[in-house]
């Protein structure tokens, strides 16, 4: 399998106080890095998946990727052709390769716009005249299992389903290669969410495309995803086969994550639970030495002022601890 | 049998809408026994939402009782005034939101807001600082004192969330209603609030009707365990026979494609297909039937009632009367 597209060193930063007031106040350095050092590959016909809690960053490296953001380091290679260096016409034409399903189903539709009109705006914006956009939006939305008499309907009048479902059409309109999906699950009900995964699957397998999958919720990774990467203060920690992560995590930020995703068994309580201490720090203030080691149950002296190096195991597993968990 | 805190019979409640009257909630019947922790799970649009306001007695106007009541420590919450009911809510009867920021007031600070709550009580201000502080501590917030002074938005989600249950909790309440108090949170944060939610629960001794549609965050808590769909109880018991020993259809599907349950690698997740039935023309029979794959006949004509199934485990479904 050929890569599709191939991160290198990434760093996306913001900015936290105005020239001026970093200036006043004498601050060498007014940003915080949402995204740091973060090296990925994804290759053709493949879902990624990239875990990790609120303000770990993984909606800073998907905008990223979709040139929506700049990169203050690094590269993002997409087909052999650098991203961070694309003129505005080259993003054009880049961003028909790539498509987003937001994390907001229905705020992402215009209030405005039928759902016909939604699914085929695409065509309109790339300026693709050759085709009968009434057949297209029929075809996209068969694809995506919705009836065709849909398309007089406003995004208010859909369920959070079918609103999804319309999200997905848009994504595929174009035929693009990666679609990037953004808690494609999200404020989904149980029963809703299998179809939902099941749909994104159908359509990996029908049309070939990758998929780039952003999520919190670690009981979907294992049936939709064939690599996963664990985001921590915008780091990966670890990174490598999903099967693997799930049967033998060695980071044990994956392994608290693992076990703090409850599942319907009342027998399988508090007992063995890792529990982390306190709360994710703050970008602004990074602690020193392994990142996690505020909240980590295993950490010792060492971890707290030395940076854990790079571990590679077989198989592709790389993570950033200086005590992995699991070495045999 | 141990004394019930609150007693739900019979309650039904209507929306009137455009369309004609919508019935939310049809002919429930709720016990939450004293110190016990019940859990309410169900879907959207099963009625969760509506249960809980018309327990705080915050229907919107549109909304209607036609039969039921609502005992609450021996009285009926639906039969008092808005005054007798006030001095409940609060103090007896309190309530934590789902999206923490929402609850609290963004322009005051933390110390105000939990100072303010305790109007009721005749003593002075400074021990009612050292009440807040002493609440504060005892819901895992570092350095109180000084938090006091913060505002909401100052503090992370998991705090904030932190803070509501301290000033849900600080009258002492006999019952807490929990509305999704985790669904904003990250999971490592979840398990935290549910811990401390259990801890406290032993350590005061109240009752919590706890909702959510998260299935695995109500086996991990809750005694007690009622499925709702659709505006109806389907099945309750104990959470031990509920998820291990299910039998309304509903709730054996709903189970199944919880993809937390499945632990081995699939590509095809299970789901249950349809909809939930329109709650403005119902017609009659089951209320699952038209999702149901083992509907027989009489599914469409009657009306199935909750039977003992088990031991403390009650189901509403004809294939499991006959």
């Amino acid at each position: 399998m050929s890569k599709l597209l191939s991160i290198k060193n990434l760093r996306v930063r913001f900015r936290t106080k105005s020239p001026l007031q970093a200036m006043l106040q004498k601050i060498d350095d007014p940003y915080i890095d949402a995204v740091r050092q973060v090296s990925l590959d994804i290759k053709q016909g493949e879902t990624f998946t990239l875990v990790g809690e609120s303000g770990s960053g993984k909606s800073t490296l998907a905008l990223a990727v979709a040139g929506l953001l700049n990169a203050a380091e690094g590269q993002i290679k997409f087909m052999n052709e650098d991203v961070t260096s694309m003129t505005s016409s080259q993003i054009m034409a880049y961003r028909k390769k790539i498509s987003f399903i937001w994390q907001n189903s229905i705020g992402s539709l215009s209030p405005r716009m039928s759902v016909g009109s939604l699914i085929t705006e695409g065509y309109k914006i790339h300026n693709l005249k050759d085709r009968d956009l009434k057949m297209e939006a029929d075809r996209l939305l068969k694809l995506v299992g919705l009836p065709t008499n849909i398309k007089e309907r406003y995004a208010h009048e859909l369920s959070g389903g079918q609103a999804r479902r319309v999200g997905v059409a848009r994504a595929i309109a174009l035929d693009p290669k990666l679609i990037i999906a953004d808690e494609p699950t999200a404020g989904l009900d149980v029963s809703v969410q299998g179809e939902i995964l099941n749909l994104l699957n159908k359509l990996k397998d029908d049309l070939g495309v990758s998929l780039f999958v952003i999520t919190h919720n670690l009981n979907i990774v294992r049936h939709i995803s064939d690599r996963t990467a664990v985001m921590y203060l915008g780091r990966f920690v670890e990174q490598g086969q999903t099967d693997d992560i799930f049967a033998k995590p060695r980071h044990p930020y994956t392994l608290a994550l693992l076990s703090a995703n409850l599942t319907p068994y009342p027998e399988a309580s508090l007992k063995n639970r890792i529990e982390l201490k306190g709360e994710v720090p703050s970008l602004m203030n990074r602690p020193n030495g392994c990142e996690f080691h505020t909240r980590c149950p295993f950490s010792s002296k060492h971890c707290d002022n030395e940076f854990p190096p790079i571990h590679t195991f077989d198989r592709e597993q790389i993570l950033t601890c200086h005590y992995p968990l699991n070495k045999n | 049998m141990s004394e019930n805190v609150l007693r739900i019979r019979d309650l039904s409640v209507n929306y009137q809408t455009d369309r004609g009257v919508l019935k939310a909630i049809r002919h429930v019947n709720l016990d939450i026994p004293k110190g016990s922790i019940v859990g309410v799970v169900g879907e959207s649009g099963c009625g969760k939402s509506t249960l809980i306001t018309s327990i705080i007695r915050q229907l919107d106007d549109n909304a209607d009782i036609p039969n039921g009541s609502i005992e609450f420590e021996k009285q009926d919450l639906l039969k008092l005034s808005l005054d007798k009911m006030r001095n409940i809510s609060g103090t007896k009867l309190s309530i934590v939101f789902q999206d923490p920021m929402s609850t609290l007031n963004p322009v005051l600070s933390i110390g105000r807001q939990m100072i303010d709550i305790q109007y009721r009580d005749k003593i002075s201000k400074k021990r009612k600082k050292q009440r807040s502080i002493d609440m504060l501590t005892k819901v895992g917030i570092p350095d109180p004192r000084n938090q006091l002074n913060q505002y909401p938005y100052e503090l992370s989600g998991g705090m904030q969330q932190r803070v509501s249950i301290a000033m849900a909790l600080q009258a002492g309440p006999s019952l807490l209603i929990a509305d999704e108090p985790t669904t904003a949170l990250d999971t490592t944060l979840e398990v935290q609030i549910l811990k401390l939610l259990k801890d406290l629960q032993e350590e005061m001794g109240c009752s919590i009707l706890f909702v959510s549609h998260h299935l695995g965050v109500i086996a991990e808590l809750c005694d007690h365990v009622v499925v709702m769909y659709a505006g109806e109880i389907v099945e309750h018991g104990s959470t031990y026979e509920i998820f291990n020993n299910p039998a309304h259809p509903y709730t054996v599907k709903l189970l199944e494609c919880d993809p937390a349950s499945i632990s081995k690698k699939q590509r095809l997740l299970p789901t249950i297909p349809g909809e939930i039935p329109d709650l403005i023309n119902l017609s009659g029979g089951c209320i699952f039937k038209n999702r149901c794959d083992q509907s027989i006949d009489r599914c469409d004509k009657h009306t199935p009632l909750l039977n003992e199934f088990n031991k403390n485990h009650f189901v509403s479904c004809h294939l499991i009367e006959s």
